[in-house]
């Protein structure tokens, strides 16, 4: 079990990665962009591909996050210069890059067995005996011990860097510019900004980041796989909204920790929940609708109930002080 | 320093709906010009306005302000010389920012927008000092969102934006429009406060004829896309609203006629 959480939060800190991107899009510019289902594919295929051709895992890292910027402006440039609605410029490109995937790929499934990874490459330096003497805990308490500590250490600084990098963008000129942008663009305009350029970069930097958990799951896994990114939306959005509903909303600080944390508690939640006898891997989607409309709902009822209770109160509190008079 | 010539603009030209917005419509405003615009619902006066603003752009005509033609340069960059605010209180403002966010957003209208922070110290103490003018107590909330204000409150502020970084023309549609009379009031002398302290070149729709006679060095009256009427300096200054709605009947009257003589 603690071994399998393990996993969960392995893999839950580099898809926070694909949770801010989504962020972003999603409520920084207002833009359902649905392009993330392709361009985590696109992030994960472009590193494999370039890999198994010799690149280095850093540098193909880097190709996978420019592919991944290109895919988003180009549902950036659908939606503001084709006039496309943002939705369906999002599908059309999830569409289109599908078979782009194939292409790149050149096969459904690039295996990256024996080949060097970002990963492999840190094990090399790490010293054994931090991964020793934490695993003790793990076994002390009968667990199996993880692998390796150098990824959940290396993806959370890795993870945190890029949130911080965030909370500053969206404070400079830029930034602010791109959240009016998704807060009124009508007024924005009035102040001079493109706002087409703007939604483009948005877009693009989104899917950028996307493109770049697609490549570190890649790794992690070993393989890239055409279809590993079917229902990936829907994923980034869970996290969003765990996040917010468990940490808020209030700055923009806030939330954007609240998404990296809110896409750790998904991976922990869903792997808890595959441990339930009745449900298997085949589940795994319709745990997650399950777990969105539960991080939607949730909070409308308790906040309901709650305002219920306080109205009770107060007639209650009423009631006794007629009684007394 | 605003030249509209000839402009016109036909909405759904061809089809049932057409519509002549503007009608050969030409206009100069004068450096420091501060001029009231009334006229019906319908008349042309925001079209006029969003011409101006480049957020349309005209079939026909030129726009030129101060001396560089603007007529097809979209609104994104035309910005730089205009300064707006509109009716609807929500719209000039970004709800989910805080108030110094939305002035480093205004602050901004003139320069290129860098990979610095929007909002600094030194911009803190400037934004801080600008929003004391407006006597709200507005300069005490700087982290407050926007969205919390009250319409009068986003006006205000909203005004603020537009001007505190000297626009080279400033265009007013009905920004008191949708506000209680104390509110609006409050909004008019803020208005007149600051055109004067900037010396604004204005163009201000209204359909209050008493602040169109109370504010400005000159008033023009539109109708069915046309300026039927334009007024300025001593004469205006004597000008009643007896007299306005005089002159609307006198000239309302003859298109009556005109429009019976094609029926007939
Ligand atoms: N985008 C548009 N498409 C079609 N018709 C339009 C469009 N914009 C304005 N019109 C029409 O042009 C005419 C002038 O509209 P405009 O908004 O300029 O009037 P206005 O003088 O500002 O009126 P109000 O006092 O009601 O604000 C109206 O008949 C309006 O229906
Ligand atoms: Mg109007």
């Amino acid at each position: 079990m603690l071994y399998a959480l393990f996993g969960a939060v392995e893999s839950g800190i580099i898809y926070a990665i694909m949770a801010l991107g989504v962020y972003l899009t999603f409520r920084v510019l207002d833009f359902p962009d649905l392009t993330v289902d392709g361009s985590f594919v696109t992030g994960a295929g472009v590193a494999a591909i370039s890999i198994v051709n010799g690149v280095s895992p850093i540098v193909a890292t880097l190709l996978a996050i420019a592919a991944g910027f290109l895919a988003g402006c180009v549902t950036g440039l659908l939606h503001t210069k084709g006039k496309i609605n943002a939705l369906l410029s999002g599908i059309l490109m999830m569409i289109a890059l599908y078979s782009i995937n194939l292409r790149i790929m050149g096969r459904p499934n690039v295996s990256l067995n024996n080949q060097d990874t970002i990963f492999s490459q840190l094990r090399e330096v790490w010293p054994v005996g931090i991964d020793e003497f934490l695993g003790g805990m793990f076994t002390a308490v009968g667990s199996r011990a993880p692998a390796t500590w150098v990824i959940v250490f290396f993806m959370i600084i890795v993870t945190l860097g890029i949130k911080f990098l965030a909370d500053y963008f969206l404070k400079t000129e830029v930034g602010l510019a791109l959240r009016a942008t998704g807060d009124n663009q009508r007024m924005i305009r009035s102040f001079s900004a493109n706002t087409d350029n703007l939604i483009i970069l948005g877009v693009g930097i989104s899917n950028a980041l996307v493109a770049l958990a697609g490549a570190l799951i890649a790794q992690l896994g070993g393989f890239a796989d055409a279809s590993m990114g079917i229902g990936m939306i829907v994923i980034g959005l869970a996290s969003v909204i765990i996040g917010e509903a468990l940490f808020g909303k209030r700055t923009i600080m806030i939330t954007t920790l609240a998404v990296v944390c809110g896409a750790v508690i998904y991976r922990i939640v869903v792997t808890i929940a595959l441990r339930v006898d009745f449900l298997d891997a085949g589940d795994m989607k319709m745990i997650t609708a399950f777990i969105v409309m539960l991080a939607l709902v949730a909070p409308r009822i308790m906040q309901a109930q709650k305002d219920k209770k306080r109205r009770l109160q107060k007639r209650a509190a009423l009631e006794q002080v007629r009684e007394g008079a | 320093m605003l030249h509209v010539t000839d402009v016109s603009i036909t909405f759904n030209e061809g089809t049932p709906d057409e519509k002549k917005a503007l009608q050969d419509i030409n206009l100069e405003l004068q450096e420091g010009d501060f001029v009231t615009v009334i006229g019906s619902n319908g008349a042309g006066k925001s079209t006029l306005m969003n011409v101006i603003s480049g957020n349309l752009i005209p079939d026909i005509g030129e726009v030129v302000i101060s001396d560089e033609k603007v007529t097809m340069l979209p609104e994104f960059k035309r910005s730089q010389f205009i300064g707006r605010v509109f009716q609807d209180p929500m719209a000039g403002t970004a709800p989910s920012m805080t108030i110094e966010e939305n002035l480093a957003l205004a602050y901004s209208r003139i320069r290129k927008r860098k990979l610095i922070p929007g909002v600094n110290k030194q911009r803190k103490a400037e934004f801080r000092d600008h929003l004391s003018t407006l006597k709200l107590g507005l300069e005490d909330r700087l982290n407050a969102k926007v969205g919390l204000l009250s319409g009068g409150e986003r006006q205000a502020l909203s005004l603020l934006m537009a001007t505190f970084t000297n626009p080279n023309i400033l265009l007013l549609d009905e920004h008191t429009a949708a506000l209680d009379p104390s509110r609006a009031e409050l909004i008019t002398n803020l208005t007149k406060e600051v055109v004067e302290e900037y010396g604004l070149t204005t163009l201000m729709v209204t359909h209050n004829m008493q602040q169109a006679l109370d504010l400005g060095n000159r008033l023009i009256m539109m109708d069915k896309g046309q300026i039927i009427l334009d007024i300025r300096g001593e004469q205006k200054q004597k000008l009643t609203i007896e007299d306005l709605l005089k002159e609307f009947q006198r000239i309302r009257g003859q298109q009556f006629e005109s429009d019976r003589a094609v029926l007939g």
